[in-house]
């Protein structure tokens, strides 16, 4: 065994506290230490080529660098010992920076301590054995799944490299929240007029595959190689034959179902589409209302039907298909506002929430674009727009700031007055964040040109008054309560994760936050990411997020997927775990602490209890490789010392401690 | 909002005055400015020389605008107590001339009788001075004291501080004209 140990200075952040010459001079002491020296920045050109012409000129076969934190610098010097020659994982570090030199004086302790921290590196690179990457084949399709803006963006842009998409969407059309939008901020760009577009290139993108009205039952595998399940909800109408004519939606007789996409200001019948332009333009039946499946008598839509497209006993179909990547991007829900007494438990028809009344704005919306009151239908005078309803409030569960509402409050008071030019608008708020290209210059343009009356405070209470809501607030700029008597109050009702939103982090095994949004693998660096390889984020399912950094986000999430696919295989990491199956006894308790769903129970053959004649079969762990990420936890849970990882043996670990108990018996 | 307190800002406990949506309109009218595109960001305070002794602070007199607190703003000293050096005007990020709309105010402030009690004699020593420019076409600085000290009947105030400006020569004895004196009393016959 021939080890070199080699000290870095890192210039003076280690040599300021450290005596890094006696570190040197003493490591040539070690077993099996035949070469040491230290220099300035071993991490530079210069320093990975001492290592490497050290390694030549003395033969070593393991090399311990005492430097820095292995976070940083261990792949540095693996790729250098690896181009020596070298197995790359015959290198291990000691930390005397971060642990040593960064916490402690100069004091002759400060070097014994990094004396110690070196001389147990040394112990465990003598039994360290040469590991080895395997290569693991790559399915070069993706699953997208959510078909709002964000899932269609995503799904665009794989295909468009080349690679087949199937776009899983739960609802019976694609588009999502940006389809109920009337005009979009800052540019006021017609939502449907920019999105409908990427609908239509979605449905006729020969590599797009939109299973609409279907959604994600489970997920097993590892990145390149996800076997998903999906749920593919009976419609009764049979995709092949129906032409979108929409002559069973005029027919049917159940009329009065609140309209999901008109967010309960319209109505829709039991067979429907969410709205003309759907995609895919084929209407399914809603069996909770529709009078066939509650033992009623109907059966109207089969009979109109010229093509003979619809059948009433169609069941759920469950697949099962392989995918290489996942996006999500299942968006958001909006907060019910009903939960607050002050503002009426929503019991008062004329306050309503923002999305009601995009819809009432929209020109294909309940009203076809009228502004008027859902009580009475007459045109409001007056009209309050609240922020915050929900939001920045920890006592309602949201804590966070839901980021849009600004805007949308800004465009809402601006749109209505190019509508209604005698209206009088008021809009209470907190703070008015309009932090991006063009945002801030479109809420003063809203104040100036468009005479919104800003006022900055919330909302202690809402109350009729004649057929009038009056509003109270407060102006704390003016140190003055305020009311303002309001024809229609608009809350900016808080941004949500989707109710199962835990859920589908269960199937992918990704996690979540406090509230439920999709955790990213790091919020700086690895923004689309999750600690699951081969799975990205996209809109708003990881947080609160305006169209155009959720139309960003899903193509850097695209990108992401494109770049998985641009490889015919994928280099597995080595430091994992694995199991010894002799002894392990089958209890599953590293099932139960793995971080990554990376361990399952299986059944093998006991081969110290089977005979010829007779196999006995015992339960074992057994780690999916592609998935697990060396993090441990199974191998510090295992009672039999049956789960072990690769690089962090125990023998390893013992003699790094035995190797720091010799040392302080022989100062003692 | 009392004009005689020193207190800058009210509590919150009192229900609002009545309010005049239009009075921003009438302010644009006079001065031409916007009052509408302040974002009381509150540098106008910050170098306000004289924001010390108003009641209510520059930044204010525009938020009490926006919202139409007509009354509140009229009736305050601060309007008064503006010396009109433009610091705020020079200043401003959202370019709100509030040196102007302060004198807007006042004008409103005397045109509807609103002029706070304690501030009276601002308008009058305002009015002096305009007289001044009228008769001479600039200020003769003895004249208009002494019909300021007549209409107030404040005789003995700044006595010491006229006594040292006259020995400096600030306070000269007979007045001095200027050519276009002509085109001023114009300028007064217009109004």
């Amino acid at each position: 065994m021939r080890i070199g140990v080699f000290v870095c200075w890192c210039g003076s952040n280690i040599a300021k506290t450290v005596d890094v010459e006696a570190v040197a001079e003493a490591a040539k002491s070690f077993p099996g230490v035949v070469y040491a020296t230290d220099y300035k920045y071993m991490c530079s050109e210069p320093g990975q080529n001492m290592v490497a012409e050290a390694i030549k000129e003395h033969n070593l076969d393991r090399v311990v660098i005492a430097s820095c934190s292995p976070r940083l610098h261990e792949p540095t010097f693996q790729r250098c010992i690896g181009a020596a020659g070298l197995n790359p994982y015959m290198v291990e570090m000691a930390n005397i920076r971060e642990q040593c030199s960064w916490v402690h004086e100069r004091t002759p302790e400060t070097t014994e301590k990094a004396i110690e921290l070196t001389r147990m590196a040394v112990a465990k690179v003598a039994r360290n054995v040469p590991l080895f990457q395997n290569d693991i084949g790559i399915t070069k399709r993706a699953l997208v799944i959510g078909g709002g803006v964000a899932g269609i963006q995503a799904a665009l842009d794989i295909a468009d490299a080349g690679h087949p998409v199937v776009l899983v969407e739960r609802t019976p059309s694609i588009g999502g929240r940006m389809a109920q939008y009337d005009k979009t901020f800052p540019t006021l760009d017609c939502a449907a007029c920019i999105l409908t577009p990427k609908m239509v290139d979605c449905a006729s993108h020969p590599l797009i595959d939109i299973w609409a009205y279907s959604e994600v039952e489970e997920v097993n595998g590892f990145v390149g190689n996800f076997d998903v399940k999906i749920r593919k909800k009976a419609t009764c109408v049979d995709p092949k034959l129906c032409t979108g004519c929409g002559l069973c939606l005029e027919k049917c007789i159940v009329k009065d179902v609140p309209s999901e996409f008109d967010e309960g200001m319209g109505l829709r019948r039991a067979i429907y589409s969410p709205f003309p332009q759907a995609v895919p333009n084929k209407p399914v039946i809603d069996r909770e209302h529709c009078r066939i499946f509650n033992g009623g008598k109907c059966g109207v839509c089969q009979k109109v039907c010229p093509t003979g497209a619809i059948s009433y006993d169609t069941v759920d179909e469950v697949v099962e298909e392989k995918f290489g990547a996942i996006v999500v991007s299942t968006g958001f829900e909006l907060w019910d506002h009903s939960a607050l007494g002050n503002y009426g438990y929503g019991k008062y028809p004329d306050v309503i929430s923002s999305i009601q009344f995009e819809r009432i704005m929209n020109a294909s919306g309940p009203t076809e674009g009228h502004i008027v009151r859902p009580s009475d239908g007459k045109t409001p005078k007056s009209i309050a727009f609240i922020s915050c309803v929900g939001s920045r409030d920890d006592e309602h569960g949201h804590a966070y700031c839901s980021k849009v509402c600004c805007m949308y409050n800004a465009k809402q008071a601006l749109l209505v007055k190019d509508k209604l030019h005698d209206v009088e608008t008021y809009v209470f708020y907190m703070d008015i964040r309009a932090n991006g290209k063009g945002y801030e210059e479109f809420v003063k343009r809203t104040i100036e040109d468009y005479g919104a009356n800003y006022i900055r405070g919330r909302i202690s209470k809402i109350y009729p008054d004649g057929d009038q809501m009056v509003v109270k607030g407060a102006d704390t700029l003016l140190g003055k309560a305020v009311e303002v008597r309001a024809d229609l109050v608009v809350l900016a009702t808080a941004m949500q994760p989707q109710h199962d939103a835990k859920d589908l982090a269960r199937k992918l095994g990704i996690s979540t936050d406090q509230y439920n949004w999709f955790s990213e693998a790091h919020p700086k660096l690895k923004p689309v990411e999750v600690l699951t390889d081969g799975i990205y984020l996209a809109g708003a399912c990881q947080y609160p997020k305006d169209i155009p950094d959720t139309v960003a986000q899903a193509s850097g999430a695209a990108s992401k997927a494109i770049g998985l696919f641009s490889k015919d295989a994928i280099k597995s990491e080595p430091m994992i775990a694995y199991i010894y199956e002799d002894t392990c006894v089958g209890c599953g308790l590293c099932v139960d602490v793995c971080p990554f769903t990376a361990i399952e129970l299986v059944e093998v053959v006991d081969k110290e209890r089977s005979t010829r004649d007779n196999q006995v079969v015992k339960t074992v762990a057994r780690i999916n490789e592609g998935v697990c990420k060396g993090c441990g936890t199974c191998s510090a849970a295992c009672r039999s010392l049956s789960a072990r990882l690769r690089g962090f043996e125990g023998s390893g670990i013992l003699a790094q401690i035995d190797a720091l108990a010799d040392m302080v018996k022989i100062k003692k | 909002m009392n004009s005689d307190s020193k207190v800058t800002t009210s509590p919150l406990s009192s229900m609002s005055t009545p309010t005049d949506p239009d009075f921003k309109q009438q302010i644009q009218a006079i001065c031409g400015e916007n009052v509408m595109s302040c974002y009381q960001c509150g540098e106008c305070t910050a170098g306000c020389p004289a924001a010390f002794s108003m009641d209510i602070a520059p930044n204010q007199v525009l938020r009490l605008a926006q919202a139409g607190f007509k009354d509140d703003v009229l009736t305050s000293s601060a309007i008064w107590l503006c010396a009109g050096c433009e610091t705020c005007a020079t200043r401003c990020p959202r370019g709100v001339a509030l040196s102007k709309v302060m004198d807007a105010c006042r004008q409103i402030s005397v045109a509807e009788g609103k002029v706070a009690k304690d501030q009276r004699n601002v308008l009058k020593m305002h009015e002096e001075m305009l007289r001044q420019i009228q008769t001479f076409g600039r200020v003769h600085e003895i004249s208009m004291i002494a019909a300021f000290k007549m209409r107030t009947g404040r005789f003995f105030d700044d006595v010491f501080a006229g006594i040292q400006m006259f020995l400096k020569g600030k306070l000269g004895l007979i007045p001095s004209v200027i050519k276009g004196r002509k085109e001023v009393k114009e300028l007064f016959d217009k109004q």
